[in-house]
């Protein structure tokens, strides 16, 4: 019984603040600052038509969810093999090459940001998607390779053997009969690729002109102050994309994060 | 059994390799080489040797004292989330439904917070603790505790711990609940016959368990708040005053802002430096943990 009153205060801990968000997108900025109430008192979905009708709002929000794809799409795609080498192979300096990886993970993007905006302008690709989702190959890549790793180790090295026993050349083995036996890892690491790409901020707003959407956000603070109501209102639609992945994904979370090794 | 040595597989690594040499190698090269040189604009650059890295670590100058006080608020940030959300981590894991259709939910409902962008949490945080429009805020005021965030300093630290522990438990709690489901059932039947208690359960089976993930756990957290960014810059934009100034945040100020490319680089090194540190003190100690694994150690 404790433990159910406990989980349940932690759930109202972490809905609150996000319930707040939506509350205050469905009310006019005057009602926000003149009146508190717990549910609007004149609901309005003029927030929610000024994003959906205005293209900078909406082109915001597309211009994200494309880099986000292609990051995902790129990092998965380079991470597997990596991660199979890994979790089957001692190579020349492979440890230290595995903690190079890592530390890529953890550098902060503040270091990168500056010269990130000097390498992405010299190679032509400043504000475009594809500067966004090579940056957050940085952190993203080793992510999935370190997750990758962990679920294909899982995977016993006999069924590589018995199969080029059975005359499989490796890219045949590795698509017809590995990639099915880890498609859970995949999902996760391509989960985790998505999430993260998603969340980040400094290097979307260093390497593009104010094109995505958490760029654009900074622009409902004008000299009148601040507009709250369309500020929320693309609040609450920055969580959709994450609610809808997570909720393919949720069996597979937890494991998810342990990164394949519990 | 052994993994065989091949030096081919270079072949299959090399893709990510090249893309995050693209990312890592090339960039940090043109710091180095900003930390080394001082500019009057123009694109004129001259040589400056070690003297922003002397300027750096002698707390005594300017920049000195400014990245000293930045990085104890940073260690003492990291130190306090870590302090808090571990324990909490491990209790809401502990808590957790085990099997049911509550099992989906929870876990639906405790990773939410991990996909909100970083800069909306701090607009979600914004509006709830703003001591005029936002719940948070309103309540306590209404309390009578003089709340608000853009003035106070105790304010200001309290909403942006309160906001990691928002935002960043669920992770804790998510890798244990994960290490706790792989716990075999016999386990806790063999506690039960000898009559264990509640604690020396948790102490003896679950936390054994726990060891690793929240290894990974801690790295992870340890590291992300130390280079935290986005979500006090929202909130607080680093003040009032320098009070929630991170090191990232100092860092982009003068980079970006200043733009005094020498000081911002030279801070660049040794803070990556830093965390290159730490990060292989984890490393060490997971790899080591890994292998005592793997030779059947408990």
């Amino acid at each position: 019984m404790t433990r159910r009153l406990i989980l349940i205060a932690y759930i109202v801990f972490l809905l609150l603040p996000i319930y707040w968000l939506v509350n205050m997108s469905f009310k006019t900025n005057t009602e926000i600052t003149t009146t508190m109430s717990i549910v609007p008192i004149a609901p309005t979905l003029k927030n929610y038509a000024e994003i959906f009708t205005n293209p900078t709002w909406y082109g915001g929000f597309r211009f994200s969810l494309t880099y986000v794809v292609l990051n995902t799409l790129i990092s998965i795609g380079v991470a597997l093999p990596a991660a199979y080498a890994f979790s089957r192979y001692h190579f020349l300096g492979d440890k230290h090459l595995f903690f190079w990886l890592l530390t890529n993970r953890m550098a902060p993007p503040a270091v990168f940001a500056l010269p990130f905006f000097n390498l992405y302008s010299a190679v032509g690709l400043f504000n475009t998607s594809w500067a966004v989702a090579l940056a957050h190959c940085i952190f993203n890549v080793p992510l999935a390779v370190w997750i990758l790793e962990g679920f294909m180790s899982g995977v016993p090295r006999e069924i590589d053997e018995t199969a080029y026993i059975d005359g499989y050349s490796f890219p045949r083995f590795f698509i017809r009969i590995f990639l099915p036996l880890i498609a859970s890892g995949v999902g996760v690491a391509a989960f985790f690729c998505f999430m993260f790409s998603w969340v980040e901020l400094l290097f979307a707003r260093t390497l593009t002109n104010n094109q995505s959407i958490s760029s654009i956000m900074t622009r409902t603070v004008s000299a009148a102050g601040i507009d709250w109501g369309l500020l929320s209102a693309a609040g609450v639609l920055t969580l959709v994309p994450g609610v809808l992945v997570i909720w393919f994904v949720r069996n597979y979370i937890a494991k998810g994060f342990a990164l394949g090794r519990v | 059994m052994e993994k065989p040595v091949s030096n081919r597989a270079w072949l299959l690594v090399l893709p990510v390799v090249a893309i995050v040499a693209f990312n890592a190698i090339i960039p940090l090269m043109t710091v180095v080489n900003y930390s080394v040189q001082d500019t009057f604009g123009n694109n004129q650059f001259f040589w400056n040797g070690v003297g922003w890295y002397k300027e750096l670590l002698d707390p005594s100058t300017d920049l000195g004292g400014r990245f000293f006080a930045a990085l104890g608020r940073n260690v003492a940030f990291s130190l306090i989330i870590l302090a808090i959300e571990v324990p909490l981590g491990i209790l809401v894991a502990l808590c957790m439904p085990k099997q049911g259709p509550a099992v989906a939910a929870t876990l639906v409902v405790l990773a939410l917070p991990l996909l909100v962008p970083w800069n909306v949490v701090g607009t979600i945080w914004q509006i709830f603790a703003r001591s005029d429009i936002g719940l948070l805020g309103w309540t306590l005021n209404h309390l009578g505790i003089d709340y608000n965030y853009t003035a106070g300093f105790f304010s200001a630290w309290f909403t942006i711990i309160v906001m990691d522990v928002w935002h960043w438990t669920s992770l804790i709690a998510l890798l244990c609940y994960a290490g706790l489901k792989s716990i075999p059932e016999a386990f806790y039947q063999a506690a039960r016959i000898d009559g264990a208690s509640r604690m020396s359960v948790f102490r003896w089976i679950e936390l054994p368990k726990l060891n690793r993930v929240l290894l990974i756990g801690v790295l992870l957290r340890f590291m992300d708040s130390f280079m935290i960014y986005t979500e006090p810059f929202v909130v607080t934009g680093g003040g009032p005053g320098n009070s929630t100034t991170m090191v990232s945040i100092d860092l982009v100020k003068i980079a970006l802002g200043q733009f005094d490319l020498g000081k911002a680089a030279a801070m660049s090194i040794v803070y990556n430096l830093i965390i290159l540190a730490t990060c292989w003190v984890f490393y060490t100690v997971m790899t080591s943990s890994d292998s005592s694994r793997k030779e059947g150690a408990p």
